[in-house]
């Protein structure tokens, strides 16, 4: 049990939400996975449908990669859509 | 006709609350945290629906019963559940045969309880139905994986099956009280799905390669209130805050 892999598990609380990452478990397959998701991450009515995902699967960028990948998007205000002078009516933009 | 009804709710309800009873001592030492939630959630499924059928119980009963006196102030042999879900967690893989033995039976029991003439039994099997149909998922998934798991998984499920399967034939008993609330189409008779219910747990044997045991003889006797020598502990722990603070509430 102790060398079962690890799932990351993805819950969509509301049909038109997107699915939302909520946490990990440990398991020995998919099916098993899912169940124990539906147990641990859905006792309380959280969710409407569950992804989960080998972690081993995803891969992530790096802490160190960070200033390469993001800071040069910092100096770029024009990528923003800020310079738009919006109507009144139209709201949650 | 009130007092064999508040019988067969007591019949019902009571495998509810003892297997219920057993998995809540398992909390906390579950084999892994995952799997500990999983039985306890089940543990909670089976006493929210036995509190529906003791509110009802004690509805019928009147004067000073509450869910509560059905529940804690019973003596051992008013207690009608099978000897089944008095089994001990011996190991998980016991945990696991004994729910699915009787998750099988009790879907299947569920699904007829929502036809009852009885309004208020068909209300809340409706509403368990879900509940249980998951029970059932989760322990037939469990039984194949132990059983066509590792040589040791195999070896303790087989076992768990074999100390078992004796106690099955007892679900599909009716004692007095039972039968002629069949006939008024208000119990549940658990006869029609008896064939079905042995080829399903059979099926999933096959799967988890595990042999049916060769059984002849099949112990009976809860039904009566004639229980296993576990019984009696198993009221000693559940009823001992209301024997030893009468009348305390949370």
């Amino acid at each position: 049990m102790k060398d079962w892999p690890l799932w990351e598990v993805f819950i969509r609380s509301k049909n038109g939400l997107e699915h939302r990452h909520c946490g990990s478990l440990h398991a020995a397959d998919a099916q098993m996975a899912l169940e124990n998701a539906r147990d641990v991450y859905t006792r309380r009515s959280e969710g409407v449908s569950i992804w989960v995902v080998p972690s081993a699967m995803i891969t992530a960028s790096q802490p160190e990669e960070s200033a390469e990948l993001f800071d040069p998007a910092a100096d770029k205000a024009y990528r923003h859509p800020t310079f738009y002078v919006l109507p009144d009516e139209l709201k949650h933009m | 006709m009130s007092k064999a009804l508040i019988q067969y709710i007591c019949t019902v309800a009571d495998n509810n609350l003892i297997l219920g009873q057993r998995l809540g001592e398992l909390c906390g030492h579950g084999p892994n945290i995952e799997t500990d939630i999983a039985l306890t959630n089940i543990g909670l499924d089976l006493f929210g629906q036995v509190r529906s059928y003791f509110q009802y119980a004690a509805k019928l009963e009147g004067g000073n019963s509450s869910e509560d006196t059905f529940a804690f102030l019973r003596k051992e042999n008013e207690y009608k559940n099978v000897l089944l879900v008095e089994q001990p967690n011996t190991d998980f893989a016991y945990t696991i045969l004994r729910q699915f033995l009787y998750d099988v039976y009790h879907i299947r029991f569920m699904e007829h309880l929502q036809q009852s003439n009885d309004e208020t039994l068909a209300a809340i099997a409706a509403k368990g139905v879900k509940e249980v149909a998951y029970h059932a998922r989760f322990s037939a998934d469990w039984v194949r994986r132990l059983g066509d798991g590792t040589k040791e998984s195999h070896r303790r499920a087989q076992q768990a099956l074999d100390d078992l399967y004796t106690y099955t034939d007892e679900l599909f008993h009716h004692n007095e009280s039972e039968l002629n609330l069949v006939n008024e189409g208000i119990a549940v008779n658990t006869a029609q799905f008896k064939s079905d219910y042995y080829q399903t747990i059979h099926a999933v044997f096959s799967e988890a390669t595990l042999q049916v045991p060769d059984q002849k003889y099949f112990l009976k006797g809860g039904k009566k209130g004639i229980h296993s020598e576990h019984m009696g502990y198993i009221l000693t722990e559940m009823q001992y805050m209301q024997r030893t603070y009468p009348n305390m509430q949370w």
